[in-house]
């Protein structure tokens, strides 16, 4: 992958200028690439990474084991964009395995994630069944720990 | 006469007159202070990997707490042969080749114990690691350094040498990368070293501690060149590559009579390595590509960084092409590099290191490391622009 790529998926806010600097490319071209990658969608957005857990939201996530017919046009493709239209859906895969779909839905209560499986995701034509798991605490995301290391612990000078 | 002086005078004369490090002294004005950011530490500061953590664990639970073979842990050697064949391009018999030591440290302090005879003389090049001077002395050889420069990038030549050698000369020392230039060698300028040292009978002993980390060329290992490994100990560790400095382990690998001479010291003075920190070794040594790929990527990012601000600042700075050193000038400032670096470290709060800590030929130069992370060396370079905008001379 494109060492610039690596380096926003770290820190998306680092400057062009910075980012030049490590690479060896002048700013412009750096920006003028991160144009180019935003343009051709290989860039999809950019998003803070959140320890929810520290403010205290009122909010359950639930992993969803989804098993589904594949439609004869469209295999798994269309009823899995179907499901991922859902604001719910924060997260949704196609899996190897014992089921066909994986799903991170959240809410505000464990009832709404509920009611959200029992009403809407359930009654789709070609959902054949659903296993809900509500996430309790969330140790690491993305990469990131959430548990603050501790302080470098190194000698301030050595050989 | 004081009690003090009395006792200091009944020292042995080598030691009592062995300056300490001057890194140490360094040390000692930096840890009363708060808020530093350090360029200072020669050390990664990645962890060790997890993998390599995690099974330290279980091996103290399964146990490992013994003492091992003198030589070291026989599973820890084998795979200390298969990865120098690959990685250094030399053939170490696992049995009788290799030996487990307490860091790099430890094995360039036997090996010249094992080789020097009282009036030896030992070439090595400078600015070099604080230690190989004293390690030297404490072996009763005579130290004869040989100043390396910027304009030829920190290397060393032939010329250089025969400008030095005499018939009492027995031992060549080499640091590539080194530790605090970044200088590399490369293939073709190596040959004309192993030249020299077949010519001169020359045994050599090379610390490549930080043969993993080069950035723009891979790394040549003198002891991979014809006629090179059979006079050679070859000395290498775990604390760079894997970031494991506090395991305290490294190993010398060379000739079986070398190696031998090197373990009856060891055996005496340490008996064997850390059996914890072997174990944790021999699991380094299983997947040792992917540990080491990112953090090489990682300072590759930042020396770029960090070579490139000092040189939009107008300071000069050679290109370190390993290790994870940059050795800018700084003596168009007028002021020595200890000055230099005391009141960085007063007026900024920038810990950086003197050259002269790595010989008299460092003055004029100042130790950065970039084993730090980004937002460190980008607050630090921040802090050196305010610094170097106003006069330095009182």
């Amino acid at each position: 992958m494109d060492e610039l790529l690596k380096l926003l998926q770290t820190n998306a806010l680092e400057s062009a200028e910075n980012l030049g600097r490590m690479l060896g490319l002048p700013a412009a071209e750096v920006s003028a690439r991160i144009a180019d990658y935003e343009k051709k969608g290989v860039i999809r957005g950019y998003q803070a990474i959140l320890n929810e857990d520290q403010l205290g939201l009122d909010k359950v996530t639930a992993v969803i084991e989804v098993k589904v017919t594949p439609q004869r046009e469209g295999g798994f493709d269309t009823i899995a964009q179907r499901i991922s239209r859902f604001p719910e859906v924060s997260s949704a895969y196609l899996m190897s395995g014992t089921y066909d779909l994986l799903l991170f839905v959240e809410g505000r209560t464990l009832r709404e994630v509920a009611s959200f499986v029992s009403e809407r995701l359930s009654p789709l034509e070609g959902v054949l069944s659903t296993s809900t798991h509500f996430m309790l605490k969330t140790y690491k995301r993305l990469g990131v720990l959430m548990q603050k290391e501790p302080a470098d612990e190194r000698l301030s000078v050595s050989p | 006469m004081n009690a003090s002086a009395s006792l200091r005078n009944r020292l042995n004369t080598t030691v009592r007159d062995i300056p300490r490090s001057g890194i140490r002294d360094f040390f000692d004005i930096v840890s009363t202070m708060k808020d530093v950011i350090s360029l200072g530490i020669g050390e990664p500061d990645f962890d060790t990997p997890w993998h390599v953590r995690e099974s330290t664990v279980f091996a103290l639970e399964r146990g490992a707490t013994h003492y091992t073979s003198n030589y070291g842990y026989l599973e820890l050697r084998r795979a200390l042969s298969r990865y120098v064949q690959k990685v250094f391009g030399a053939e170490y018999n696992p049995e009788d080749e290799i030996l487990i030591t307490v860091g790099v440290s430890e094995a360039l302090d036997l090996a010249l114990r094992a080789l020097l005879n009282p009036g030896d003389e030992v070439l090595y090049h400078e600015p070099c690691y604080v230690s190989y001077r004293a390690t030297i002395l404490f072996a009763q050889g005579v130290p004869v350094p040989i100043e390396t420069r910027p304009e030829n990038g920190f290397r060393l030549t032939r010329q250089m040498l025969e400008a030095k050698a005499t018939p009492r000369t027995k031992v060549l020392m080499l640091n590539f990368p080194n530790n605090p230039t970044g200088a590399i060698m490369s293939r073709a300028d190596l040959e004309d070293i192993a030249a020299f040292a077949r010519d001169r009978d020359l045994l050599v002993v090379t610390d490549e501690i930080y043969g993993e980390l080069t950035y723009d060329r891979p790394h040549t290992s003198i002891v991979s060149l014809p006629g090179l490994r059979d006079r050679t100990i070859f000395l290498h560790g775990f604390s760079k590559a894997w970031a494991m400095t506090g395991f305290r382990l490294g190993y010398a690998c060379g000739p079986a009579d070398l190696i031998e001479a090197m373990m009856k010291i060891h055996q005496y003075t340490m008996l064997c390595a850390s059996s914890l920190s072997q174990k944790a070794a021999v699991e380094a040594l299983a997947r040792p590509e992917s540990d080491v790929a990112e953090m090489v990527n990682e300072y590759r990012r930042r020396r770029n960084f960090l070579v490139g601000a000092f040189r939009d600042l107008g300071i000069e700075c050679h290109q370190p092409l390993g290790a994870f050193y940059a050795f800018p000038s700084v003596s168009r400032f007028g002021v020595s590099s200890r000055d230099f670096a005391l009141k960085l470290l007063r007026e900024e709060r920038v810990a950086v290191v003197p050259g002269t800590a790595f010989g008299e030929c460092g003055e004029g130069f100042v130790r950065c490391a970039y084993a730090t992370n980004l937002e460190n060396i980008k607050e630090a370079v921040k802090r050196i622009q305010r610094f170097i905008a106003k006069p330095l001379k009182d």
